[in-house]
């Protein structure tokens, strides 16, 4: 009898797996592709070593003038120096703690919401957000209850870009749900008056609606009264953003079938509880992403409130960058607003990302 | 006899029918609405009689008397506020059309690059992609004009390109074609090829429903629209001659010149535009689903043939309607212009005109219908499209 003896396995082919493998599938699969990385390298290598040598090898971080830079490299010294205008604006330096102070509320105040096992969700969330407008206002305004009293036109840098901003998601959402609505109504004056509120303003540039508001609201107003610059530019921004939200939620509302509506009203419930129970949290939850698309967009539209004379971030760097004492710091300047405003918008995009998928309640396959 | 089929309708109080309370409501917006633009009609009534503001678009035919750093037609200080107009409205078009141009093919390589099987091309359309749609459009117009094109040397020492472009801070100098004598037999065998193209395309694609035969058309095409101008080159001499710009004493003469406003502008919203346009493109294509390349394979197209019969007609018609909408997002952010004084719509017509005259509300008026109306043309033309190319389903 023969015993049948196997033999060794081979070895797999070497040119399967592993980094070699690896770079001939995905880089130099055929003489297009190859000819396509080595043009990719050229530019990588292009561009990666000069920007960091510029912006860190060769950067100049320490120091207080203009003096202390050689140069070379990029000059934080610039940055580091002027940080307190570029965040405060012109908030007193001794008040400013209450900036700081509203941030940090704003911070521990959400946390609950996103514990998974805080069970009162919702009356917390409503009750935040009566409460700590108040407090913000109270706190950054003042004017009140023995706080020193800021008007609006010292407030300025990142802080007066986010107070806008967060004002404007704020205001704009309801109302962009609102209008949604009366653009999905059944009453033709309703509609009539939604569509042109929402054409109107999506037809119109931002830029020209706060030039209205800054030259052409105060006509229209009684004598006499004036409104703040500040209030001018927030309310004018809401009404931007709001139709835009409006056709994103209308989107929403379209994409949601019709049996949804037909279940309701064999429930028996009326317009509004059809409206907030049933068709509203499927539409919102199937537009969350056109929903911080938009405020993206808010976020960086709010640097056009420069052209109003408001000192928003943007504004704070560009006049900054002008100082005699820091002439040829443009570069720098704008760099560094660039990766602020940069590092707000890829977040809000990755949490929106995060967002869709935690809401996924599987009619995705 | 009495007509017992119709039932009375039933009816509780007239509080809580539907169709009272629509009506109720209706008539109550508008009020509200009509009531509320009347007090803002009264309003800027008695303020614009106690500025001394005469309404009225009368302005429009008073001399303007300031200069402007670039205008598309003639225009002097001598020219009216009217011309002014048209100078501004002229300035925005061209960053629209140029700025789209650039932003379209920018951002369907972008698209494409985003879904290339090589890996390193992937990723860095990704990085640009991810890096420039989340920073400000403005924040990059200052970043090119005050940090890239600012520092640029005077006229003397600008950048030479082969003596034939020149950047320096007065903007980019180029040379500008001039017509020569050959100009008008060109440009009419240019036509004449034209048309040609058409009434073959129109011709082959008959013959081709008709017989099933196909005709080479594109190559035909080519040929067409190479050799009929070629010839005429040939006979009559080039159409067009170069003038370059030459440096005389402080500035250069001749040539075109691109003012540096208009350069940073057209770089930054073209770049901006073409990272969103990039994310557009690349759902477009991904919506195509796979069974569709598959079964094009399996029935014996040729990649190519592939692309261009099956992919890229489906995903256009994915793409075309987000497109339109970047289209006029880049249309109305060149308004950003006013941010670094080019004199575009917005700067010339509600910054200067308005300052002088103090006539807002009618500048103010007539810039945003300028903006309304190319919005509404643009999503006209975009809807007529768009139902064209829309997928007829039984």
């Amino acid at each position: 009898m023969t015993t049948h003896t196997f033999k060794p396995d081979m070895p797999p082919p070497a040119l399967t797996f592993g980094p070699i493998a690896w770079m001939r599938a995905n880089l130099f699969s055929g003489v297009f592709n190859t000819i396509l990385t080595l043009i990719g390298l050229y530019l990588v290598w292009l561009i990666v070593p000069p920007l960091l040598e510029w912006a860190i090898f060769k950067a100049d971080w320490v120091g207080t003038t203009r003096a202390d830079c050689s140069r070379e490299g990029a000059c934080w010294v610039f940055i580091s120096d002027r940080f307190g205008q570029f965040m405060y604006g012109f908030y007193p330096a001794e008040l400013r703690w209450r900036v700081d102070l509203t941030v940090i509320l704003a911070i521990v105040g959400a946390a609950p919401l996103f514990f998974k096992r805080f069970a009162p969700k919702a009356k917390y969330g409503i009750a935040f957000l009566v409460i700590y407008p108040i407090l913000a206002y109270w706190l950054l305004h003042g004017g009140f209850l023995g706080l020193e009293q800021v008007p609006t036109s010292q407030w300025g840098g990142l802080m007066l870009t986010v107070v806008i901003a967060a004002v404007g998601i704020a205001g704009a959402l309801p109302l962009g749900i609102l209008l949604a609505l009366g653009r999905r109504s059944n009453m033709p004056a309703i509609k009539v008056l939604s569509v042109t509120f929402i054409e109107f303003w999506r037809g119109v540039p931002l830029i020209t609606v706060l030039f209205m508001s800054s030259v052409m609201l105060p006509l229209f107003l009684p004598e006499g009264l004036s409104l703040d610059k500040l209030l001018r530019a927030m309310v004018m921004v809401i009404f931007f953003e709001a139709a835009y939200i409006a056709e994103v939620v209308r989107g929403g509302m379209q994409a949601i079938p019709k049996g949804q509506y037909e279940a309701a009203a064999a429930m028996g419930l009326g317009y509004w509880r059809t409206m907030s129970l049933v068709i509203l949290p499927q539409a919102l939850k199937l537009v969350i992403p056109g929903i911080v698309n938009t405020f993206i967009a808010l976020f960086k539209d709010t640097s056009l409130v420069i052209i109003i004379g408001l000192f928003d971030f943007l504004n704070s760097i560009k006049r900054a960058t002008a100082d005699p004492a820091w002439l040829g710091m443009s570069t720098e300047g704008y760099v560094f607003a660039a990766l602020v405003y940069w590092i707000f918008c890829f977040g809000m995009s990755r949490y929106s990302m995060h967002l869709e998928n935690k809401l996924n309640t599987g009619h995705k396959r | 006899m009495q007509n017992t089929a119709q039932a009375p309708r039933q009816r509780g109080s007239v509080w809580t029918d539907p169709q009272v309370r629509a009506w109720v409501f209706q008539i109550l917006a508008v009020i509200l609405v009509v009531s509320f633009g009347w007090y803002l009609f009264d309003n800027a009534q008695t303020n614009l009689e106690h500025r001394g503001i005469t309404s009225g678009f009368g302005f429009l035919g008073n001399s303007a008397g300031f200069g402007i750093s670039q205008h598309l037609i003639d225009y002097t200080e001598a020219d009216t506020y009217g011309r002014v107009f048209f100078v501004g409205l002229l300035n925005t078009l061209l960053v629209s059309v140029v700025g789209i141009v650039l932003a379209t093919l920018l951002g369907f390589i972008l698209g494409v690059a985003r879904l290339s099987p090589n890996w390193l091309i992937r990723k860095l359309a990704t990085v640009y992609i991810e890096t420039f749609r989340n920073i400000p459009p403005l924040l990059q117009i200052f970043f090119w004009y005050f940090a890239v094109l600012g520092p640029l040397p005077n006229p003397r020492q600008s950048l030479n390109f082969g003596d034939l472009f020149f950047v320096n801070n007065r903007g980019l100098q180029m040379p500008a074609p001039v017509a020569a004598e050959a100009f008008w037999p060109f440009a009419l065998s240019v036509l004449v090829a034209l048309v040609g193209i058409v009434a073959l395309w129109r011709w082959a694609k008959a013959r081709r429903h008709a017989t099933g035969q196909r005709f080479p058309v594109a190559l035909t095409s080519l040929a067409l629209i190479v050799v009929l101008p070629g010839l005429t080159m040939l006979v009559a001499g080039l159409p067009l001659h170069w003038e370059v710009p030459v440096l005389q004493g402080f500035n250069f003469r001749g040539g075109w010149v691109m003012i540096p406003e208009l350069v940073s502008i057209v770089l930054a919203l073209s770049i901006y535009t073409a990272a969103f346009i990039g994310e557009t493109v690349r759902a477009g294509i991904q919506s195509v689903s796979h069974g569709q390349t598959e079964a094009a394979s399996s029935l014996g197209l040729r990649p190519g043939q592939l692309l261009r019969l099956v992919i890229i007609p489906q995903a256009m018609r994915v793409i075309i309607p987000p497109l339109t909408s970047q289209y006029l997002n880049l249309a109305k952010n060149s308004s950003l212009a006013a941010g670094i004084g080019y004199p575009d719509m917005v700067s010339l017509f509600s910054g200067t005109v308005l300052n002088q005259t103090g006539q807002a509300i009618e500048t103010m008026a007539i810039t945003m219908s300028v903006y309304l109306a190319i919005s509404i043309s643009i999503s006209l033309l975009m809807n007529w499209y768009n139902k064209r190319i829309a997928l007829i389903e039984r």
